[in-house]
């Protein structure tokens, strides 16, 4: 999977990395600021109130 | 096919580990926005005329929390209300409990480890110690008297007289509720404290 994509990338290496990196950037920026915060609420490892 | 589930599974446990580092340290940036929009309530706002009932509207600031053992720095704004909303915010105050100062119970939960953590640290909290609420009318100075671990069904420990819940309140006490283990909802780390000193506000 990253094989096939790294040799997708254009230019040569150092170009490579570059835009690798700014793909990696863009892919954890959609998941901290759009997927986590959708995910969050299922998580209850932080309940705080009492409940009868 | 080996190599794309390996590769697969790498990715996957990367994003987990993400999502951990989300929770602990993603989520206190909104907390950090909202509490400085409820400090501003606090001590630019004072309320044109006295609520209706002495009740607090939802959703907006109670008092400042202040914990000198916590250490100087430590002051959130208590919301009223402890919807999931709410305290993503700061310490919510139980709607109903008693208002700072009051006869009652004051209750207080908040966060340990989720939405800026803030009380992350009130284990350390020992017999003696102050919990300070800045109220708009007055300072309220509680002394903290115990701590007790119980399960999340015990809402004793919040009733106008902790852990009496069908005796008439005589004194103002205060309770913070907060979960435990840290990372665990299993149950819920309680501390309790009676007023001590009121301080009425010159202005």
């Amino acid at each position: 999977m990253y094989g096939w994509l790294w040799r997708r990338l254009p230019g040569n290496t150092g170009v490579k990395l570059l835009v690798a990196t700014v793909l990696v950037a863009i892919a954890v920026a959609v998941l901290w600021f759009a997927v986590f915060p959708l995910l969050e609420p299922a998580v209850t490892l932080d309940e705080v109130t009492l409940f009868g | 096919m080996l190599r794309a589930v390996g590769e697969s599974s790498i990715t996957a446990g990367l994003i987990i580990l993400l999502f951990c580092a989300y929770l602990l340290w993603g989520t206190g940036g909104y907390t950090e926005d909202q509490q400085l929009l409820l400090q501003r309530q606090l001590t630019e706002e004072r309320p044109a005329e006295t609520p209706r009932l002495g009740r607090i509207q939802l959703g907006t600031a109670v008092a400042m929390l202040r914990i000198p053992r916590l250490g100087r720095d430590y002051r959130y704004a208590v919301i009223e209300g402890v919807s999931t909303e709410d305290l993503k915010k700061g310490p919510g105050h139980y709607p109903g409990s008693a208002q700072p100062g009051q006869i009652g119970n004051f209750v207080i939960s908040g966060h340990r480890t989720t939405y800026a953590a803030p009380f992350k640290r009130i284990g350390e909290l020992r017999r003696g110690d102050e919990i300070i609420a800045d109220a708009r009318d007055a300072r309220y100075t509680y002394r903290v008297t115990k701590q007790e671990i119980v399960r999340p069904d015990e809402v004793e420990v919040i009733a106008p007289v902790p852990g009496k819940p069908d005796a008439r309140p005589s004194r103002a006490v205060i309770t913070l509720t907060t979960c435990h283990p840290e990372y665990s909802a299993a149950q819920r780390l309680i501390v309790h404290g009676v007023l001590k000193r009121l301080e009425l506000r010159k202005d």
